[in-house]
């Protein structure tokens, strides 16, 4: 029980970034496989509805490993979340707390916060923008750009690939662009 | 049961996810607002661990466990990593997820990200469609 108590300690950002970093080789040496998640929303099109798009015609089962990979995470997220937390609240830097604030957020108890990530604001704008555009734009841009934060980020800049490089400059700017600009906007048209 | 070894791997990782707190919506804002040093250190020590990683299984020429060689493929450029990266990260800001935090999200007791997930694989969709048309 001691090793359950240290383990629902917050983890150091070293410790966390070591194990997420060990995840590339452990799929190679489980199996050759090159770690990425994106992929696995174009195996599930491609297993649902391919629609005869050519860009969806290929043999997903033998890809299969990267849906069980994702199940696994989705597993893992429901024991980290249910076992393995103190039941502090998360800590915020406090500029970013007066920020939050201006956009009607002030529950930190959880890792996401439920004025936000709430069944009630489904048929709202807020909702709409959060889950409808935000996972559209989530799925089209990684898939157009080759790859997310796992395949270009860590997989392909862990192997020295510039154009990964490129990509991940990319997704910060426009991540950048959204938090700065476009989220605070969006918070005052709600208002 | 070849896939059963991934799914435990999986579960290793999204454990880990969810401690790093890399899911969360208000880490991905820390990191944006340049608040915090949190996200940049796991991803930072993230890279540097696979870059010694992959040094050494190529060094040492590892192989996987079923004794086959290991190999990556490399990524070759297009235009679609400027356009489809910025078109991500206002996606990732907005949601304060990639893809694999989605299922994270889900698990972690979030299940309205579910239509996120849902709507992700939507855009991962009508991207094939226009696929031809799209720039590259």
């Amino acid at each position: 029980m001691e090793l359950v108590k240290f383990i629902q300690q917050p983890w150091h950002w070293s410790v966390s970034g070591l194990l997420i970093g060990l995840t590339v080789p452990v799929l190679l040496i489980l199996g050759n496989k090159a770690f990425g998640i994106s992929s696995s929303l174009r195996h599930i099109c491609a297993a649902c509805f391919p629609a005869n798009i050519s860009f969806f015609q290929y043999d997903w089962k033998k890809e299969s490993w990267n849906l069980f990979f994702a199940a696994g995470i989705l597993l893992g997220g429901f024991l980290a979340a249910h076992y393995l937390q103190d039941g502090q609240d998360i800590q915020v830097a406090a500029a970013t707390q007066q920020r939050l604030a201006t956009y009607g957020v002030h529950d930190y108890s959880a890792l996401l916060p439920s004025e936000i990530f709430s069944w009630s604001n489904l048929f709202t704008w807020k909702g709409l923008i959060f889950f409808v555009f935000g996972g559209f734009l989530i799925g089209f841009g990684t898939r157009y750009a080759g790859g997310c934060t796992s395949g270009h980020s860590i997989m392909g800049l862990s192997n020295l690939q510039w154009p990964s490089l490129v990509a991940t400059c990319c997704f910060m700017a426009g991540g950048f662009f959204s938090a700065n600009v476009l989220i605070p906007y969006l918070f005052k048209c709600f208002q | 049961m070849k896939n059963i070894k991934f799914l435990i791997a999986g579960i290793f990782f999204g454990i880990v996810l969810v401690k790093a707190q890399v899911i969360s919506w208000f880490r991905i804002q820390e990191m944006f607002q340049l608040t915090s040093f949190h996200m940049y250190g796991v991803i930072g020590t993230a890279v540097v661990t696979g870059i010694i990683s992959l040094q050494v299984i190529k060094r040492f020429h590892v192989k996987t466990i079923a004794g086959e060689p290991i190999s990556v493929a490399p990524k070759t450029f297009n235009k679609g990593q400027i356009f489809g990266g910025l078109i991500f990260g206002l996606g990732w800001a907005i949601t304060g997820a990639c893809p694999g935090p989605l299922f994270a999200q889900i698990g972690s007791g979030f299940t309205v990200v579910g239509v996120t997930l849902l709507s992700a694989i939507a855009g991962t969709w009508v991207y094939g469609a226009l696929k031809p048309r799209l720039p590259h």
